[in-house]
């Protein structure tokens, strides 16, 4: 599939974004800055971003616990996010949710999510308002191999399957929930195998090949659009740190197996790619990096210098 | 008695153990329970004891996992089913509301569900709403469950293994901010703590705190300062809420006339609000005041530290609302 080069620089530069998000977060964590749980995407960047890259402003997504990259890649404002981790006013939320809850509703982010599956309801709905109101737009719901064995991941592909309903199941197969390898809890070959009983097209891709992943789902948004329905597209990718910042990530995954994937990490692969195929220069790239590296100085300054919400907001926003 | 110290974490894993050694139809079933011993690192080591066969891991899926617990313990087994953090448990709602508290009655006494469901509730970490809520009024609002909310390694330890040896299913909570609190529990192996039994934490005269869970410490903290101005509170931990040992919170008051209940549920429709009828009712002719009821706010709680803190009853709280209720010191 041949993707124009501006898109290809988009998406280099989308997961720079997230790598350096991701990497400021864990400063800002082992700092003191931030309290709670922080699920870090270093090294699944390319899904984020190959997904992404291929929907509208106007299309919709829900995220996980591991959310940063998805918002990142759909649009969320790095200030606001990293206001948002660090429980500041100005942050997505004012505070409210947190890592786990980023949301930036102006853009199609529908909301990070603290429940395994907890997305899979909300962008089915998603596909099927915008069904109902006559919109090609189209909902992308990520969400993790852990979270394929939840029941409603079963009731949702039946409801998108009988409507037709412009959905795109994402699955980071990242090989563990926790500390526990997929294998063990997960019956069947693919995750991707398990759309076919209801006649949705299951597809696995390389989840370090942002290429693939966008031909993948740019293919799954045609689908949706013309009104053919819902696509599941697994990725097969790998998180380069613990679970969360406080879990090491050692000792239930052998040494060579991360060792092997961040051998072909994402965001290397891209630029080698761009640079063989001369649609920019090391230079160009290099300074598509300090730029970034600009954007998240600015982040983090104007984050730390934000004010906490005021006591009195507390009780705001219960109820609208 | 002799008397080890060890962390309230710690307790509830050798209550584990011992009944697992005790009985082999005891088995333990949860996300990461095995060998990562929990994502609180609480079970650690069991799993190198009793091997995949007993302490297993299962995938993400609650309604499943409380599901086979359910069926399970209809028929021979005595499971413990793990839901990691308290707020999970909704998703097992039907399996724990519709199926596990009704089959004995349901069935005119044929069935028994041995069932044990350990979960984790409490604020305080920065976690947000989806992983900060103390639900447990939900599961004690249903008849046929048995719940029990122990804020001590001792009370953790003697709850825990009376959940496993009782024949119904059993709810039992612990705060996971508790998990490190160390105290005295006794070293006898068949150390239990039947339900329905409530414990005078601390004794006093002029006012009771009756607190569960880690609010329990709280009215300590509480009663602690209360004394020094000359106040002397009597705090009383139900420990179980189904049962719940009327009898003994009542006594507290007519003795004290005087009452504040803390729970960390919100607020409305809550334990609290259970507690305080009871009292009222048994207590009526002795009150000297009106009850005062402490909780958790009642909004989602909410990520950000200060937005947080706000929500959660405190020590301070506590001494504030007993120094309302105009006790006049001889
Ligand atoms: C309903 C529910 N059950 C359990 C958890 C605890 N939990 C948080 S993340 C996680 C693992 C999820 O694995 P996966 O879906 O593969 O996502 P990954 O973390 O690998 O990105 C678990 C069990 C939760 N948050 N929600
Ligand atoms: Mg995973």
């Amino acid at each position: 599939m041949s993707i124009p080069a501006e898109i290809l620089i988009k998406m280099y530069r989308a997961m720079l974004r997230i790598r350096r998000f991701e990497e400021q977060i864990w400063e800002v964590y082992t700092s003191g800055l931030m309290h709670g749980l922080a699920h870090l995407y270093i090294g699944e960047e390319a899904v984020a971003v190959g997904v992404c890259a291929a929907l509208r402003d106007d299309d919709f997504i829900t995220s996980t616990h591991r959310g940063h990259g998805h918002c990142v890649a759909k649009g969320g404002d790095l200030e606001a996010m990293m206001a948002e981790v660090m429980g500041r006013v100005t942050g997505h939320c004012r505070g409210k949710g947190g890592s786990m809850h980023i949301a930036d509703m102006s853009v199609g982010i529908l909301g990070a999510n603290g429940i395994v599956g907890g997305g899979f309801g909300i962008a089915t709905g998603a596909g099927l308002s915008a069904k109902k109101r006559g919109t090609d737009q189209v909902a992308v719901c990520f969400f993790g191999d852990g979270a394929s064995n939840q029941g409603i991941f079963f009731e949702v592909m039946n409801f998108a399957a009988i409507w037709k309903l412009p959905v795109i199941y994402v699955c980071e197969n990242n090989h563990y929930g926790e500390y526990t390898p997929t294998a063990s809890v997960t019956a069947g070959e693919r995750i991707a195998d398990r759309a076919l009983p209801f006649g949705i097209p299951g597809t696995t891709v390389d989840g370090s090949d942002a290429i693939a992943v966008y031909g993948a789902t740019a293919e799954a948004v045609a689908r949706a659009r013309r009104g053919d329905g819902a696509t599941l597209i697994e990725c097969d990718t790998y998180r380069y740190r613990g679970h969360h910042v406080g879990d090491p990530g050692e000792g239930y995954r052998p040494k060579e197996e991360i060792e092997a994937w961040m051998a072909k990490d994402p965001i290397e692969r891209l630029r080698k790619k761009i640079v063989a195929d001369d649609l920019a220069s090391e230079a160009e790239l290099d300074a598509e990096m300090r730029e970034v590296e600009r954007e998240m100085e600015n982040a983090l300054k104007a984050a730390k210098a934000a004010p906490y919400p005021d006591v009195a907001e507390v009780k705001k926003h219960v109820y609208a | 008695m002799s008397m080890r110290e060890m962390t309230y974490g710690e307790a509830v894993k050798e209550a584990i153990a011992e009944e697992m050694r005790r009985d082999p139809t005891v088995f333990l079933m949860g996300e990461d329970v095995g060998k990562a011993g929990t994502v609180f690192k609480v079970l650690a080591g069991l799993h190198d004891e009793f091997g995949d066969d007993r302490v297993i891991d299962t995938p993400i899926a609650e309604a499943g996992l409380v599901g086979l617990g359910v069926g399970a313990a209809l028929t021979g087994s005595r499971p413990i089913v793990d839901i990691m953090f308290g707020d999970f448990i909704t998703l097992a709602m039907d399996q724990i509301v519709n199926q596990a508290a009704k089959l004995r009655y349901m069935s005119g006494g044929q069935a028994r569900v041995p069932l044990t469901i350990r979960s984790t509730m409490g604020a305080g970490r920065s976690s947000a709403a989806q992983h900060s809520q103390s639900l447990h009024a939900w599961l004690a609002h249903i008849p046929g469950l048995k719940v029990a909310i122990p804020a001590t390694p001792a009370d953790a330890k003697g709850l825990f293994k009376s959940a496993v040896r009782d024949d119904n299913p059993v709810v039992i909570y612990e705060d996971k901010m508790m998990y490190a609190l160390k105290g005295m529990v006794p070293s006898k192996e068949n150390y239990t703590i039947p339900f329905g039994q409530a414990d005078i934490k601390r004794e006093g005269d002029d006012v009771t705190l009756i607190a569960t869970s880690s609010m329990v410490h709280v009215a300590l903290d509480a009663a602690h300062t209360l004394a020094e101005q000359g106040i002397s509170a009597e705090v009383v931990d139900p420990r179980t809420l189904v049962p719940l040992d009327s009898e003994t919170l009542i006594d507290s008051v007519v003795k004290t006339t005087r009452a504040v209940i803390i729970d960390e549920g919100h607020k409305s429709f809550g334990i609290t609000g259970e507690i305080a009828s009871v009292v009222y009712r048994g207590a009526f002719d002795y009150i000297d005041a009106p009850i005062v009821r402490l909780g958790a706010m009642d909004v989602p709680v909410p990520f950000s530290k200060p937005l947080e803190d706000a929500t959660i009853p405190t020590a301070t709280d506590v001494v504030n609302a007993v120094r309302e209720m105009g006790i006049e010191k001889a």
